[in-house]
């Protein structure tokens, strides 16, 4: 019934519309203004590009001061905040041409309405001008990608040799990490040993892997102040590694393995404080359309002090400890296969052993 | 004044081509009166403006229906937490428990980027209009090739309905987004899309680079064989230029797409691994390695960069000519403009990597492609400057036409700026795949190419059907879209700096990206009222060919020579002599000259006051 209602209203208010238009015509034909070539319409048309700028430059400004906060999340990361300095200075530079071109580009559509009488400048080139409105934006191009390259160059350059290596791997839907244990190498993976207990397809056979340690789901823990460098896959599609508070963003690729690394400056706890949010928390998203789950595929990121760091990774086990029975599988096969146990040295214990104490030695 | 002048014998040279037994133009002109049957006139049609106007009218189902997906996902983006159970009836089964499938989400994505990008912005704006007016700019009877022609309309026809049709099936419509990156779009394991709906879309966009081949084939030998005499490539109206370079990039650029499609379709049916490797899904390794998802990518934008060039630069020439004409004056720096244009063309084809900062590419390439990227900003800036130039101390009239070229200028301009934050490899690291992204190529490629379309549309439409469209409701589309897509668009950019992903059926999940839930509100509004203005300009366009007041020869005092046709004009476009051309296209207001335009094919020697000094020897 409301719907019939609805649709009522709506032909009633095409008929309207009709009846409007077509008085429009009628009245513009005996007025004469439908033969006049140039009517008032285009001094209103006129005016209105003023209004528009005027206006609509008054909401834009407002918009965006309003906004200015929230658009601004606040960044943990070094490169971060050289990167913020270098987009609010592009944007300023942006700025400027923006206003002037718009306001050049609406004032001029006002001021040079058309005018009985007037006739246009025969203006058809200026080699002058010319030359120098390309060699401007070419030398202000030159600026943006000089700083832009230095940066670019700098934040994907080689990783300090002291970095925490973690690996972060993608797959439908949710973020898989890994650490490399006390031996600070992350052992040998082949997809093809992936199941449901073995999320890396960790492959044990190989020594260092036995003292990795693997999470596939909670929350990434990394230190403060301290270069984290993450080698990161994907096991599926692509996704993409995406930490807005970090300025970190690499594709996880199956089959390329990729890197980004990067050295967070504040604590969760520091963040909380900082933005008065006690409920605040850093967050790893995926930003490459991976699926139906592609807007819910996160990890929870707690950036900790140091000493806290090693307190933690100390008291995780490692993924050979947690699922002896693959180990036994494999020593199992071996021993089947009379290969000689030499591969395999009584890992399971040296392992657990080495995650006691599983700290980087630059930490 | 134009038939005095002797034919001339390049058009009718191709005229032999496309029409037989045209010895002279006389048989011409009575072929107009032999009857044609319906079919062959206005369906299987080889006319070029017949063939254009076909272009037009799928372009505009193809825009209504892709405009539609996007406000069904505004919905959703503006209003997660409420119910879509009244779509029932229309989505069925995709919205389940009054909730949007976010499969059906990331379908409903995909498909109106692929239809807005390849079946409007390409095929509906340079198809309509390279079409309707090369051979009718030029001087010439038709295309090169009318039969050819013809089956680039069918073509592309057929690969419509194929891209319809896949929007009904079981499985859903390709849904790895208009990109289709592989593995996502290579494996029906990871999205149901990419069963039968991805197989579609890629025989889809198969027969479609057929048809933008053939047309394109077209209009370069069109263009560089059958100008009237007289028409040199630097008397060319910069419409012909932007067409012309525009075919140039198709041509090249489709056949790496073309290649990409063949090779996923080779990945998902028969085994081979191009862009699958080490693949561990629903519970099964895959046994393809080897391949690589990254060399689809740089497949797929070496055709998709300059694609959004493809859309863009028809755009460009049809403001610059409509600007000209409408500011009573000379386009500044005619030149320039053409050098511009190669510019643009030459570096659209080395700058597509800035796609592929983040994916993992070597970072020096990242340098490289960062570098000539932004070099591609100088050609840009200085087209705009041209523009605003060509404005100055004009004496300009506000037809619709001309609101939206001034509107695709201001466009230009906001959506060209940002992407020089985009093409600094630095500053994509945080910003790639954000809204920033969204919001900069929909105001760069997306509305201004619309916008030159409808300029284009409101221009040429007393040519096309011999009547004019409403003033009135044409300025009231200009201002409601214009102030619709900046209230849409702008805010957009605050979304993408605070950094929301694209391609996310909602945010609600992440505390990092709760704080817009109001502006993404308002956006959608505003997107949808945008959408709603545009049933102004379909009555207006639609009413206007039946009853539209009756068009003059030339309603805008314009110089190409598609004025010196008749009102409606026939097949041959010339009853009589095809007229020669004298004189650039941009003679307004010259000093001393009686009327403020002096068509191209008016001799110099009728406009002895107005010659400029190294004109006068012309004149003789």
């Amino acid at each position: 019934m409301t719907a019939l209602g609805i649709l009522l209203v709506l032909v009633l208010l095409l008929v309207v519309f009709g009846l409007l238009f077509r008085l429009q015509i009628l009245t513009s034909i005996f007025s004469g203004s439908s033969n006049r070539e140039i009517g008032t319409s285009n001094r209103v048309n006129a005016i209105l590009f003023l209004v528009f700028l005027v206006v609509g430059g008054a909401a834009f400004a407002w918009s965006f001061a309003d906004s200015f906060e929230a658009m601004n999340p606040p960044i943990a990361s070094v490169h971060g905040h050289a990167l913020e300095r270098m987009f609010w200075t592009t944007m300023v530079i942006l700025g400027i041409a923006f206003v002037l071109t718009q306001v050049l580009l609406f004032v001029y559509s006002y001021k040079y309405q058309y005018r009985e009488g007037r006739r246009a400048f025969f203006f058809a080139h200026n080699n002058k001008i010319e030359i120098i409105w390309t060699l401007i934006p070419a030398v202000v191009m030159a600026a943006l990608v000089f700083a832009g390259w230095k940066e670019w160059t700098r934040i994907t350059g080689p990783a300090p040799k002291d970095s925490v290596v973690i690996e972060v791997m993608g797959k439908q839907f949710g973020w898989l990490a890994r650490y490399p244990g006390r031996d600070q190498k992350l052992g040998v993976v082949n997809y093809r040993l992936i199941d449901a207990s073995n999320d890396f397809g960790l492959d044990l056979s190989d020594q260092s892997s036995l003292d990795d340690i693997t999470f596939s789901s909670g929350d990434l823990h990394i230190p403060k102040g301290h270069p984290i460098m993450f080698k990161i896959r994907s096991r599926d599609v692509l996704h993409a590694v995406y930490m807005p508070h970090f300025r970190v963003q690499m594709y996880a690729v199956p089959g390329m393995p990729t890197k980004f690394w990067f050295t967070p400056t504040l604590t969760t706890e520091e963040m909380r404080a900082k933005t008065g949010n006690p409920d605040f928390n850093y967050e790893m998203a995926c930003n490459q359309i991976c699926g139906k789950g592609h807007f819910a595929m996160k990890m929870r990121v707690i950036v900790e002090e140091p000493e806290d760091y090693i307190a933690w990774l100390s008291q995780q086990k490692s993924f050979s400890s947690q699922n002896p029975e693959i180990l036994a599988n494999l020593k199992q096969k071996a021993r089947n296969q009379k290969t000689v146990g030499a591969a395999l040295p009584a890992a399971g214990p040296a392992a657990t052993a080495a995650v006691q104490t599983a700290t980087p030695a630059s930490l | 004044m134009a038939a005095n002048i002797p034919t001339n014998a390049q058009a009718q040279g191709g005229i032999g081509v496309s029409v037989p037994h045209t010895e002279h133009d006389e048989h011409l002109h009575h072929d107009e009166h032999h009857e044609q049957s319906f079919i062959s006139k206005y369906v299987f049609s080889t006319d070029h403006k017949v063939i254009a106007k076909q272009f037009l009218i799928t372009g505009i189902f193809w825009a209504i229906l892709g405009g539609t997906l996007s406000s069904l996902f505004r919905l959703q983006l503006g209003w997660p937490e409420s119910t879509l159970e009244w779509l029932t009836p229309v989505l069925g089964k995709w919205v389940e428990a009054g909730k949007l499938n976010p499969e059906f989400y990331l379908a409903l994505v995909t498909m109106h980027g692929t239809i807005m990008v390849f079946f409007v912005l390409t095929a509906g704006l340079s198809g309509t209009f390279s079409n309707f007016l090369i051979p009718l700019q030029i001087g010439a009877r038709d295309m090169a090739s009318g039969f050819m022609n013809m089956l680039s309309y069918w073509f592309f026809f057929v690969s419509s309905v194929i891209m319809f049709s896949s929007l009904f099936i079981e499985t859903g419509p390709a849904s790895a987004g208009w990109t289709i990156y592989p593995p996502l779009s290579a494996l029906p394991q990871a999205i149901s899309g990419s069963g039968a709906g991805m197989t579609l879309w890629l025989v889809s966009m198969a027969l479609f680079i057929v048809s933008q081949l053939l047309g394109g084939v077209n209009y370069i030998t069109t263009i560089i064989n059958l100008r009237t005499r007289g028409m040199s490539m630097s008397k060319l109206p910069l419409t012909i230029w932007s067409f012309f370079l525009t075919a140039v990039l198709g041509l090249l650029a489709f056949p790496v797409l073309f290649s990409a499609a063949l090779l996923l379709i080779f990945d998902r049916s028969f085994g081979t691994s191009f862009f699958l490797s080490d693949i561990y899904i629903a519970g099964q390794a895959l046994p393809n390695t080897g391949g690589s998802p990254i060399l689809f990518q740089h497949l797929f934008w070496f055709l998709g960069h300059p694609e959004v060039y493809i859309v863009i630069m028809p755009a460009m020439g049809m403001v610059s000519e409509i600007m000209a004409t409408n500011a009573r004056k000379p386009i500044f720096g005619y030149r320039a403009m053409i050098g511009s244009l190669l510019g643009i063309s030459l570096l659209s084809f080395v700058v597509w990597a800035h796609h592929m900062f983040v994916t993992g590419m070597n970072p020096f390439l990242g340098s490289v492609f960062m570098f000539l990227t932004l070099i591609i900003a100088v050609p840009s800036a200085v087209k705009t400057f041209n523009w605003l130039a060509t404005l100055w101390r004009g004496n300009i009239r506000f037809t619709t036409g001309m609101l939206f070229s001034i509107g695709f200028v201001s466009l230009f301009i906001s959506g060209g700026l940002t992407g020089i934050v985009l093409g600094n490899a630095a500053l994509d690291i945080q910003m790639h795949n954000t809204y920033f992204v969204v919001a900069h190529f929909h105001l760069v490629m997306g509305s201004s190419a619309f916008f030159g379309l409808f300029a284009g549309v409101y221009h040429w439409f007393p040519k096309m059907f011999g009547r004019m469209m409403d003033e009135k409701l044409g300025y009231i589309h200009f201002w409601l879209t214009f102030l619709g897509v900046y209230l849409v668009f702008l805010p957009m950019h605050y979304v993408g700096i605070a950094g929301f992903p694209r391609r996310y059926y909602s945010w609600t999940g992440f505390d990092t990206f709760s704080q817009f839930a109001d502006l993404n509100k308002f956006i959608s509004v505003a997107a949808i009222l945008a959408f709603f203005a545009q049933f102004v300009f379909i009555f207006n366009f639609f009413y206007s060919i039946f009853r539209g007041r009756r068009a003059t020869e030339n309603p805008w005092q314009s110089n190409t020579l598609e004025w010196t046709t008749p009102i409606v004009p026939g097949h041959g476009n010339w009853p009589g002599a095809i007229p020669a051309v004298y004189r650039w296209p941009y003679d307004y207001s010259k000093p001393g000259a009686e009327t403020d335009f002096i068509p191209q094919n008016v001799p110099f020697s009728q406009t002895q006051s107005s010659n400029m000094p190294y004109e006068r020897e012309m004149a003789d």
